[in-house]
Formats: C-alpha cells, structure tokens, sequence
C-alpha cells in the first residue's frame, strides 16, 4: 500500500487568548485567559496524488490545519504525518517535500518578483541558473508578463501579487502542495489562471494537493474530495457528489456545493467570506 | 546535492537578502549612515573641545583620538548586533516570516548567512565613516598595533553574533514590540562598555555589570592596539577570552532560540500579524 500523502490523527489545537482590557477605575489590568479550540481532535487521510478540499466558515479550523502540516505550528495532542514523516518530530524531512499559497501574498514588497522567487529558490537549496529559468516560465504559464518581473511587488496589483506567490509555491516542486485559499480576492481571470495552473499541475507532477477555499465551484471542480469543517470538528467528508447527496434538491434544482455547505454548516455564504480571525 | 552545498545556498539566500533590502531601502540607509556619521563627528567634536570647555590644558589628539575609537568600534559592533538582532524583526515588518520558517533551512544556517553578511556590511560601513571623519580630525596612529586590532575586532564580533541571537529572540516572543526591545538591550551595552569614558567612572554596582559586557574588553582592548600600541602577545589573553565567550553566548542564544521558536510554534505566535 502506498504512504498517504497526508495522515492528520486526532489533531487537537486550542489557542489562548488574553484580554488585557482596563476597566474604569482599575488601576491594575486583569488578564483574562479565554481558550478557542481550532482544531478538536479531527482524523483525515489524503491519498497521494489527490486533491483535497477543506470547506468551514469563518474561524473554523482551516488555516489552523494549513499551518500544522507547515510546521509552522505544533499541536497539543495527536499527529500529522506527511509522506510518513512526522510534522512534529521530523520537520526538515517534511519542509522539504511541501510548500505553501496562502491568502496573503506575503513578500519582501519592495523587492520585485525575481528577486523575492531567488530569496525562496537559495532557501530551498536549488541551484541559481535552473531556478531563474523555472521562476520565469512558471510566471510566464500563470500569465505574469515578463516587463514586471524586475519591478518592485509593491507595484503589482493583489491578482498579479497572487500569481507570484503561486510560483513561489511551486517553485520549489513540492510533492505536498498546501493551499491556503489562493484565491480569495482574485479577479475571475486571475482565479481561473491559477484554478487551471493547479489542475496542470496535478495532472502532469504527481503533486497532492490540500485546497481551503471559500469558493464552493472551485472547491466542486477541483476537488477530488471535500471535508466540511465546523468549529475544528469534520461534519462531512466525501466526494463532492457524495457530499451533495446528503443534501435533498430544492424546487428540483440540482444540489450545488454551496447549498450542502449552507445546510450543513449553518452558516450564511457572506460569514464564509469574511477575514479569517486569528489563530483559526 | 549534498547537505553541505543545500545549506551554503540555504545561507546565502540571508546574504542576498540583505544586500537586496540595502539596495531597495538605499535612501534608509543613507539617513542611517549620515546620522551615525555626525553622530561620530559630534562625539569626537567634544573632545576636541574639551580644553575650551574645561579651561585647562589638556591632550587634545590623545582625547580625541580616543573618542574616535570608541565611536567607531561601537558603530562596527552595533552594527552587527542589529543585523542580527534584526535577522526576524525585517520577516515580521514584511510578513514573511511564515515562509521562512517553513523553508528547510536551519536555524544554524540561517545565523550564518546573517552572521557573514552583518561581518561585510559593519566593515564597509565603519571603514566608510572613517574615511569621512578622518577628513575632520588628524589622526596619528602611528604607533598603533593595527593587527592586534583586527584581531580583538574579529574576536569582539563573536560575542556581538551571540548577544544579537539573544536579541533576536525578543521579536519573536513579542511580535508588535520585540524589535524595540532590542533597542533598550543596545543602549544598555552602550551606557556600561566604556564606549566613551572609562568604566571606572561608572558607579561600582554599574561597573559590576560592565564587567559582563563583553564590548568593555573589545573597546579596552582597541584602545590599547590603538592608542598605546599594545603588542598582539599582552592582547592574546583578552582575544582567547573573547572567542571563549562569545562560542558560549552563540551556544546559549542559539539553546534559547530552539526553545523560544518552539513555544512561538505552540502559541501561534509566527502568525504575519502575531
């Protein structure tokens, strides 16, 4: 049997925060402690080559799940493996094999998109002349024109800042692709460059694929399985039909995704938009 | 690829980086460098007003001589405390600290390209300021012991690598205040190494701390290639004793990072925003 790509076991991960709030009077602040469970114990297995969806409303455990497999948090309990390696206790094993798109383009702004792609390229110990080479076809795929490359990110519009941040992710041909809702607040044609790139991708590197998206079609289309999650627990977890058939047609439409998200979650599609809340 | 040539390339990507952020933010580092430049000319100017000021005949050149020098070696010093210091303070301004951390790099590596690049730039920079100032004041080192200064200069960078570590820290554990933190930690080595007076004129429990400091042997111990024309011999113990210390702060900083980045991992705190 092959290793799965991903095996996430009883995964718990609970934030603190503190209120450091002064009331009227109080010459001392009191910290109040308040704990927000992300993530509560939840199981998946993503089976080499798939691409898997995680759907959840705002604050659900999406992003929380995204940076556990990054390394870039431990949990409190339970365990993620990637390719067999564990997350926890073997971390440069798994660095190696995984990269990440997240919601915000987060680069050096004044640094233009060559030198920000060379700066991840030297982290990932790729030999200079290849990567240049590979950055600038992978731009030219994502439909970045070449003018651009040299100018400062800060100039680039949100879309374009996206689609660099997409080649960062694939730069480094991660076989763990780990996608942080890469498209939320893309144009349609920015979104459809990259939809298509990541099914490219998919289709000609072998590369696994964890998507969190709050696009219920990209979700649909991309998806060779979707979990719904909900205040850190999994609701839901199947093919995208699979999924549709636990929802009864209304008016004798067909089932989209987004009414299966809406029945099951409970939550309206604006709260599903809104800004992920820290921590989660 | 062997392990070896990942983690030069993983190093050098720091070095890059650098350089890059200098070019891009060249008009930042040209305020930074004319005010740490009249910084130095309005510290050395005291000296050589001092006789004015005092009304009492005293060695101007000596004075300022050995203003300069404190100036200077200060300057290099900070300079390398602050590049270090800085190495996760420039990630949490730009918010990439996220995919740094994801990256295979080590922590090890990653003080190494820092470490190499804060070396290159303090030099450039100090050597720059020197040349500037050198055009204000007549300096006589003619006597001096120039590789024994070398000598105590590179030995003195060790320990400035290990305290920036141990500074490098704060930004992490306090994402919106860390950085300024790193400031106080400056000021402080500033006020109790002698950079411009001799310690002896600190208060005694000041002068207690000062002896933990190892920028007070660095500077004594120019001063006195410098200044005296010290042999590199008479030096050698100070030199040892600089590198001893500076591996052991290396040690413990990089001890203190490996814990500090494991709990920022637990309590979410590598978060772009914090």
């Amino acid at each position: 049997m092959r290793t799965p790509a991903l095996e996430v076991e009883r995964v718990r991960k609970v934030f603190v925060r503190k209120d450091r709030t002064r009331k009227r009077g109080q010459l001392l602040r009191k910290i109040k402690k308040e704990e927000v469970v992300a993530l509560n114990e939840i199981d998946l297995t993503v089976a080499r080559g798939e691409v898997f969806g995680v759907l959840g409303p705002n604050g659900s455990g999406k992003s929380t799940l995204i940076r556990l497999v990054s390394t870039l948090l431990l949990p409190d309990s339970g365990s993620l493996r990637v390719f067999g390696h564990d997350v926890e206790h073997d971390p440069f094993a798994v660095k190696r094999l995984i990269n990440r798109v997240s919601v915000d383009a987060a680069f050096f702004k004044k640094f233009s998109p060559i030198e920000n792609l060379m700066y991840a390229a030297r982290l990932y110990g790729l030999e200079a002349t290849s990567a240049r080479v590979k950055m600038r076809k992978i731009m030219m795929r994502l439909g970045l024109k070449e003018e651009t490359f040299a100018n400062p990110m800060e100039h680039m519009s949100r879309g374009m800042q996206q689609k660099v941040a997409v080649a960062r992710g694939f730069l480094t041909s991660p076989i763990l692709l780990l996608l942080d809702e890469p498209t939320t607040g893309l144009d349609p044609h920015s979104k459809r460059d990259v939809q298509a790139f990541v099914r490219e991708i998919r289709e000609t590197h072998d590369a696994t694929v964890l998507l969190t998206t709050h696009d219920m079609n990209e979700a649909d289309r991309l998806c060779d399985r979707i979990a719904i999650i909900d205040e850190g627990k999994i609701i839901a977890l199947d093919t995208p039909a699979g999924l549709k058939t636990l929802v009864p047609s209304k008016n004798g439409d067909e089932t989209t995704m987004e009414d299966v998200f809406l029945t099951l979650t409970g939550h309206t599609f604006e709260e599903a938009e809104a800004e992920e809340v820290e921590g989660a | 690829m062997s392990t070896f040539v990942r983690e030069m390339r993983g190093a050098y990507a720091f070095v890059e980086r650098n350089v890059n952020l200098i070019k891009r933010y060249w008009g930042w580092e040209l305020v930074w460098l004319i005010y740490s430049l009249t910084n130095a000319l309005a510290i050395t100017y005291i000296g050589n007003g001092m006789g004015a000021i005092s009304g009492t005949e005293i060695d101007t050149q000596y004075v300022v001589t050995y203003l300069l020098v404190g100036a200077l070696i200060w300057q290099y010093l900070s300079v390398i405390f602050y590049a270090i210091s800085e190495m996760i303070a420039w990630e949490r301004w730009e918010g990439t600290i996220e995919y740094t951390f994801m990256a295979p790099v080590s922590r090890p590596t990653h003080l190494v390209g820092t470490t190499l690049f804060a070396i290159g730039y303090g030099i450039v920079r100090t050597l720059v300021i020197l040349a500037i100032v050198a055009a204000f004041f007549r300096l006589d080192l003619s006597g001096a012991n120039l590789i024994g200064a070398v000598f105590m200069l590179l030995a003195g960078s060790v320990s400035f690598v290990g305290l920036g570590i141990l500074a490098a820290v704060l930004p992490l554990l306090y994402p919106e205040r860390g950085a300024q933190m790193t400031n106080a930690v400056a000021a402080i080595l500033l006020l109790i190494s002698g950079v411009y007076y001799p310690i002896e004129t600190l208060p005694g429990w000041l002068q207690r701390i000062a002896a933990a400091s190892p920028a007070t042997y660095v500077i004594k111990g120019m001063r006195a290639c410098l200044l005296e024309g010290e042999s590199t011999g008479t030096l050698l113990p100070t030199v040892f004793l600089l590198i001893g210390v500076g591996i052991a702060i290396i040690a413990i900083g990089l001890v203190i990072f490996r814990y500090v980045e494991r709990y920022a991992k637990k309590a979410g705190r590598l978060k772009r925003s914090g």
